[in-house]
């Protein structure tokens, strides 16, 4: 067993699994705004939207599944393409510098969306 | 005549892997890429190094990178690699070179070995042997026929990038080979063993395996089954 301390669920199964369940959250949510956007949307119609409790959880949930898909996704170029085999002895550090920059941006993000529909 | 550009490296001699060029009068035959390879080191340079043993797609020797797809050169016929009367061969990406077209398989071998490929099962032998059903026979069909070539593993871009890690198409079809294998009891401790990010599920299913595959296995189809074993077994 390989073992790997920065994975998002520490094993392959269930990175693989919240994968997969994300992005059917995420593939609901953009149908829910293409549905919206292909009516005629305005100011007013948009802010009704995303004042109702339903799609103010909907966007939390859809945001903090883009958060774990993009991090399992991205773990995985990081430690293909970032290590010491690819790049020398330097490897590690620049992997886990860009595993730190992407993990603080991403809850950054998660962070935004919630000041954003829930203020 | 046949334009030939063979990839060399020596690494006693040459600094950095160089392109030769040959040119081969096949006569007009539909060779097969290892003749091709036969008549430059008879009839232009006896230096050319390559594995090669039963010539018929049975050792796994000649495994080979041929106009950009690998494979058994002992048959792959020129009608089928060759397009605009050039032939590139270069070594079974991804691995070290030894020299010319010869690599170090250590990395492929040592990821075989990970998964343990034997029969295991405590309980006492009996007399004459283990019987299985044909049904339960007819679950290794497709897996047991790998020859090691290593062909589906040095064309998978996850095997490049971590060959020390993720096993491989070659080591999981191996792996399931057994995990299918109803006189074998030791599932469990092959699964726990798989359930990592890297040994099963560094596989994005891009299927390059069974497209090279020389036997016509489907390595993609095993991980897919060790997968579902794994979601099973978790839930």
């Amino acid at each position: 067993m390989v073992t790997s301390v920065t994975s998002f669920s520490r094993t392959g199964l269930s990175d693989w699994l919240i994968q997969r369940v994300t992005s059917l959250v995420l593939l609901a949510y953009f149908i829910v705004i293409a549905y919206q956007l292909l009516g005629s949307v305005d100011y007013t119609s948009w802010r009704l939207l995303f004042n109702q409790t339903w799609m103010k959880v909907f966007t939390l949930m859809a945001a903090l599944s883009l958060a774990a898909h993009s991090w399992i996704g991205l773990w995985s170029v990081f430690t293909d393409y970032l290590t010491e085999r690819m790049l020398g002895p330097k490897g590690n550090a620049i992997r886990l510098l860009c595993q730190l920059s992407a993990s603080l941006a991403l809850v950054g993000y998660v962070i935004w969306v919630i000041v954003i529909i829930w203020s | 005549m046949l334009q030939v550009s063979l990839y060399r490296y020596n690494p006693e001699a040459d600094e950095a892997p160089y392109m030769q060029d040959f040119s081969v009068d096949t006569g007009g035959r539909d060779l097969m890429v290892l003749d091709v390879l036969e008549l430059i080191k008879a009839d232009h340079d006896g230096s050319v190094t390559y594995r090669r043993s039963c010539r018929e797609g049975v050792c796994g020797s000649d495994g080979l990178n041929m106009n950009g797809k690998n494979g058994l050169a002992c048959i792959t016929p020129l009608s089928e690699s060759v397009k605009g009367e050039k032939l590139v061969i270069r070594p079974l990406p991804g691995l070290p070179v030894i020299r010319d077209l010869v690599v170090d398989m250590s990395l492929f071998y040592a990821q075989y070995e990970k998964v343990q490929p034997y029969l295991q099962n405590p309980t006492p032998a009996p007399a004459i042997e283990r019987l299985q059903s044909p049904e339960e026979r007819a679950q290794l069909d497709g897996l047991y026929e790998c020859i090691l070539c290593a062909c589906c593993s040095t064309s998978c871009p996850s095997f490049w990038w971590n060959p020390d890690r993720f096993v491989g198409p070659a080591g999981l079809l191996q792996a399931y080979r057994f995990l299918a294998d109803s006189r074998d009891t030791a599932t469990e401790d092959r699964l726990a063993r798989l359930d990592d990010p890297f040994s099963v599920f560094r596989c994005h299913g891009i299927q390059n395996c069974v497209n090279v595959c020389p036997k016509g296995l489907n390595p993609t189809k095993a991980i897919g089954h060790i997968r579902t074993m794994l979601l099973n077994r978790a839930t």
